[in-house]
């Protein structure tokens, strides 16, 4: 069965939030901060609003109200207070977008501005211990003494691994087109990840009841975590319509998305490991450093899957975070499991290396019979598998330790592993079903932002009513649907999956609706380690004469519960691998430390990879069969895929070269530098 | 973007007659729009000649005359190009994409702007945008900008590859403008920044390049090589294009020019110096690079430019020799 | 400025602010919202359409420089209801995931098909070469895909490849 949606998506006709035709629309384009720190002393538009075609401009100035609720990034205009360059600090509404934008630059912003400091350091007297992390784990765990495991290890190391600012980069811009009905009603057009949370934070923002906000996202142009939470575009086109009293629509700029709509976290990791004789984890010790802004607190957990992984008589975890004059870092795909499985799984390898071990067989050594943390069973768990059937493909039995000693013409090569894991989790939500003349209709606010969720309820709810797909209709992406939880974290389709299923199974008791509400049954679930897993290995050639690295492998093996449709799934596996592959090789936003804000902020200079960049990429997985998850028997894949990836390449490139590189990206700087 | 005039010239003369203080002249657009866009580009009047009969590419003799207003794409697929030229078509080829080998011109080619961050955008201070504000890549991000020929008033790089073979082959720029007919040897079109950044070219205002002309190949084998991170659709971080003829194991002609590494394509006369009439060897050519690179002033983060030019110098050449 | 322009075979005429690129046209006036906005300069491939017959990007092309061109865009591929070859092989083949590169790498695809001569990689410049994996990949390396669909799209184009 191929992707419900996919005509109207080759065909052009798939409407994605900016391209909703609506009569009378107008367009708003923001103004951005161009200081780092300070206060706003006055907002000059007079110039702005004699231009062409302008009909407001919004800013501090004249505060249009929002409810004492707006927080954070949404409340916009609320303050005079900049917390970062690129913060909106005005917005032009004009009848064209040229004009609109044209306008926006002759806005004068004067500002009161202040020193400024958006440098992350292990260092930085600023740094606190946050009372959670995303989304509400401890920051510190640990059990055991780590001090008198190291001083008991045959073998250990101490490392640190860097990794930059990156961003999401999804590559439909965010966007909203909005419009207040005639009976008051909110209309959201959005680039979300979520319509029922996004209405409800925007009915909070705007201090109005959930029934009186509609959103709307039947397409959305990719996400991987930053549409996840409402964005300042969505209230400003709502806040622009209503003091226009006309449409407003707003897309962002490429650049813009880089300053107002999240970003990962840069992150400084240090990591402890020793090791017995045998191998045996004695000890591991990871605390991560990272930043916030001082709007918000968003704490990345950094650290947490070092308390899923291996099994240790001492583990410590931790995070440190300090509040810099820089945007608010969100949700980028993985977040957690991404930079911290890229530190964790290096210095795994770089312990093999220490220890004179396989970098599987120390895996497979210290796996774990119930989570390291908790103490709780694993609802399933094959890390072993995977990494035995990857190296079965991969023919690693064949493989020479020995690093820097293989070369094909100008090409040192090199071969690396590390394992992956992420949370398999599901949330409460709604459905229902119903039919007619034969045909049957499932509605849930679910979200399609790529991952093929139309396609994949329509198998489920197909299945639970014994019928033909064809004859199954799913319609998503509208907060007027049955609440669901949004596209995140890789609940989406466990959690949509659950009440879809539910909702078919009450269909049946009459055969002419059904509806389900998963909220009490997901209350009732047991406490259980619930995680997948995986491993991913990388062929890596570095060219000795240019220090350019290109993957001329990469291989996913998967454990992640039920596969339920194998060419999504794939789909899903190779493209957060992809984006591993551009976090390892050449994903970097660089931070502004003179003037604040970021650099590099388009396609140009952020490089995500392109299509010569992924020449050989594999995904399989290893069915399981877990009763402890949902009734699919299904684990997440969206994120799952990203996890790792940097590590097995940077661990390729060890193996190329002899030389570990430890910052990311592994740039041509950094492989040909240390030569000399 | 600022509201500006939009005309189409009917020839070269007629576009020079409609140029005034604050015209520039629209080739493919594909640097020119994307600057207008953000800012940086703020032209009064829009000049398109993109359509001018400067479209053709004729053989004459054993020299090739390309029109300025032929689309990238064209130069690179062209028979006698790959043929008799084709370190320039492999140049050609490795810049941009598809679709902006299509749309862009060889003249707008040449006439490109750097990349640099600081310059593309209007937000913060740059000394080729706004002369006297300074140049803060000098401390901040220079990862990808100049080694060689750079000033304290900017270490921007000029972004073409085109530029560079042609910097090699010694091509000849032909303009016209208020000033006549005249024509530019590569590599003098482009000029090190000094303390006038603004100023990327030896052209004065109004002045429009009608055609490159190449000379008669240069004897021996040529190569066009480019490193980049990103396997394709990225700039140089360095490039080089190299033509090396061997007599009896002695270096005979040698051209040398670089990418990536100067505010203008550059020629590595120092290292052609050195090779010319001596041995072949790997040896000679290490030697060559260092006395080219000897020059070097490298920033913090792009000191790898350094060892990665003088390693692609070393290896083209060993390649070309064998 | 009044231009006149053929667009997916129909004559339009329209009034355009001299600042509005063709893609603006398209999206904002012509309520042809395929070709898509990704990054406004160039670097993403997402507004890719076929201008005069070659693939281009229509966020660089000023609209009152495109009066008197044929553009043809994503919505214009498919024969009526019959889908384009490469519209066919993309569902196939699951080359894409949130859709929102699809119609530019569609006209890329389109375009390069038609594209004599060598690319970066081909190794002998002199020759034509076939349009193998590692042809395809470098070609279509204008068009970013951030779902990472590349290997289904380069499988759905040689699908498609003569």
């Amino acid at each position: 069965m191929n992707r419900i949606e996919g005509r109207v998506k080759v065909t052009g006709l798939a409407t994605y939030a900016a391209e909703y035709p609506v009569e009378g629309v107008t367009y708003a384009y923001p103004v951005q901060s161009l200081v780092a720190k300070g206060r706003i002393a006055r907002v000059d538009d007079r110039e702005a609003l004699a231009m062409p075609g302008v009909l407001a401009v919004l800013s501090s100035e004249r505060p249009p109200e929002l409810a004492p609720e707006a927080e954070g990034e949404l409340a916009l205009f609320q303050s005079r207070e900049v917390a970062y360059r690129g913060q909106i600090v005005a917005a032009v509404v004009a009848d064209t977008y040229e004009n609109a934008r044209a306008a926006a630059a002759a806005v004068r912003v004067e500002y009161q501005p202040q020193a400024h400091d958006v440098h992350l350091s292990a260092e930085h007297p600023g740094l606190y211990r946050p009372k959670t992390v995303n989304p509400g784990f401890p920051s510190d765990t640990g059990h055991g003494d780590v001090e008198a495991g190291l001083a008991a290890a045959a073998t250990t190391i101490e490392v640190t691994y860097t990794t930059p600012v990156l961003h999401n980069n999804p590559m439909e811009p965010h966007a909203s087109l909005a419009y207040w009905d005639d009976l008051g009603r909110l209309m959201v057009y959005d680039t979300s990840q979520g319509a029922s949370s996004g209405r409800d934070i925007i009915a909070r923002t705007f201090g109005l009841p959930p029934d009186a906000v509609r959103v709307v996202a039947r397409h959305v142009g990719g996400g991987f975590g930053c549409k996840g939470t409402t964005r300042p575009q969505a209230v400003l086109a709502a806040m622009a319509a209503r003091e226009t009293g006309r449409p407003v629509k707003i897309a962002l700029t490429r650049h813009q998305m880089y300053d107002v709509t999240g970003y990962r976290t840069p992150t400084i990791q240090r990591l402890r490991l020793g090791a017995d004789a045998d191998g045996r984890l004695t000890a591991l010790e990871h605390v991560a450093y990272e930043q916030s802004s001082t709007v918000e607190e968003f704490a990345e957990q950094t650290a947490v899957p070092a308390r899923v992984m291996y099994g240790t008589p001492a583990l410590h975890t931790a995070h440190r975070l300090v509040r810099l004059d820089v945007a608010t870092p969100s949700w980028m795909r993985a977040p957690g499991e991404c930079p911290g499985m890229y530190a964790l799984e290096s210095a795994m390898d770089e312990l093999a290396y220490a220890a004179g071990l396989d970098p599987i067989e120390l895996r497979v050594l210290n796996d774990p019979e119930t989570e390291p943390d908790s103490g709780l069973p694993f609802s399933s768990r094959d890390l072993v598998g995977c990494l035995r059937e990857g190296a079965r493909r991969f023919d690693w039995e064949r493989r020479d330790p020995e690093p820097g000693v293989r070369r094909d013409g100008e090409w040192l090569i090199g071969t690396g592993v590390a394992a992956c894991t992420y949370p398999a989790r599901r949330m409460p939500s709604k459905a229902v079903v119903a039919a007619q003349n034969g045909e049957f209709l499932v509605q849930i606010a679910a979200a399609d932002i790529g991952t093929g969720a139309r396609t994949v309820l329509t198998k489920i709810a197909a299945e639970a009513l014994g019928v033909d797909p064809a004859r199954v209709h799913v319609e998503i992406g509208d907060s007027d649907l049955p609440d669901a939880f949004l596209a995140g974290g890789s609940m989406g389709t466990a959690s949509w999956g659950s009440a879809v299923f539910r909702a078919c199974e009450d269909f049946q008791r009459d055969g002419k609706e059904g509806h389900a509400d998963t909220a009490e049954e997901i209350a009732r679930d047991a406490e259980m380690a619930r995680h997948a897993f995986g491993a991913q290995f990388a062929e890596a050639r570095v060219n000795a004469v240019t220090g350019e690295v290109r993957v001329s492998r990469l291989l996913g093996v998967f454990a992640a519960g039920h596969i339920m449709d194998a060419t999504l799934a794939r789909s899903q596996f190779i493209g957060g691998m992809t984006m591993g592959l551009g976090m390892a090789l050449m994903e970097e936003t660089y931070t502004d430390e003179e003037f604040g804000g970021f650099l590099r902020r388009d396609l140009a200079q952020y490089h995500i990879p392109a299509n010569a960049d992924v020449p050989g990429i594999e995904a399989v997985w290893l069915e399981e069969e877990d009763e402890g998850l949902n009734p699919m028997g299904s684990k997440g894949i969206g994120e799952i895929g990203i996890v790792g990836t940097a590590a097995a390449i940077g661990n390729a490139v060890f193996h190329a070269t002899g030389h570990r590189v430890r910052d990311l990206p592994i740039t041509p700087a950094k492989i040909l530098m240390p030569r000399f | 973007m600022r509201q500006f005039e939009y005309v189409r010239a009917a020839s070269p003369a007629d576009a020079v007659r409609r140029f005034a203080p604050g015209t520039m002249y629209l080739g493919g657009g594909t640097n020119l729009v994307d600057l207008m866009r953000l800012g940086v580009a703020e032209p009064g009047r829009l000049v398109d000649v993109s359509r001018l009969p400067l479209d053709t590419i004729e053989p004459d003799g054993d020299r090739l005359r390309i029109g300025a207003a032929v689309r990238n794409s064209d130069l690179a697929a062209h028979p006698l190009l790959r043929l008799r030229y084709p370190m320039l078509a492999r140049a050609v080829l490795t810049g941009a994409s598809g679709q902006v080998r299509n749309m862009a011109t060889i003249g707008g080619n040449l006439l490109q702007r750097t990349r640099c961050g600081y310059f593309q955008d209007v937000t913060r201070p740059c000394n080729k945008r706004q002369p006297g504000t300074g140049c803060p890549a000098i401390e901040g991000d220079h990862a990808n900008h100049a080694i060689l020929g750079a000033s304290d008033s900017c270490v921007a790089t000029h972004p073409s590859d085109m530029a560079v073979a042609l910097a090699a082959l010694g091509a000849e720029v032909h303009v016209t403008g208020p000033g006549g007919d005249r024509v530019i040897p590569m590599p003098g079109l482009h000029r090190l920044p000094g303390d006038t950044p603004e100023r990327d070219t030896v052209l004065e205002p109004g002045d429009l390049i009608t055609a490159v002309e190449l000379p008669a190949p240069p004897p021996g084998p040529s190569a066009y090589r480019k490193v980049r991170e990103r396997a394709s659709f990225a700039f140089a971080l360095v490039s080089i294009a190299a033509v090396l003829d061997l007599r009896d194991g002695v270096v005979g002609d040698c051209r040398i020019a670089l990418g990536g590494v100067a505010h203008v394509p550059w020629r590595a006369e120092r290292a052609e110096e050195a090779l010319i009439g001596g041995p072949a060897t790997g040896e000679a050519f290490l030697a060559a690079a260092e006395a080219e690179l000897e020059a070097a002033r490298p920033l913090p983060r792009n000191a790898f430019k350094v060892p990665l030019a003088r390693n692609l110098i070393v290896r083209t050449l060993e390649e070309l020799a064998s | 400025m009044n231009i006149t322009l053929q667009v997916n075979g129909a004559t339009r005429a329209v009034d355009v602010d001299p600042r509005m690129s063709l893609l603006d046209l398209l999206r904002e006036r012509l309520a042809l919202i395929g070709p898509k906005k990704g990054c406004d300069h160039g670097q993403c491939g997402a507004c890719t359409v076929l201008i005069d017959g070659r693939r281009a990007n229509s966020c660089l092309a000023l609209a009152v420089a495109m009066d008197g061109s044929e553009i043809v865009t994503v919505e214009g591929l498919a024969d009526g209801d019959a889908l384009h070859p490469l519209q066919a092989a993309f569902i196939e083949h699951d080359a894409f995931q949130c859709g929102y590169c699809t119609p530019g790498q569609l006209c890329s695809a389109a375009g390069m098909l038609g594209e004599p001569g060598p690319s970066a990689v081909t190794d002998d410049l002199r020759a034509d070469p076939d349009l193998t994996p590692a042809e395809i990949r470098e070609r279509m390396s204008g068009n970013l895909c951030r779902c990472g669909a590349y290997p289904n799209i380069v499988s759905a184009i040689a699908e498609v490849t003569p």
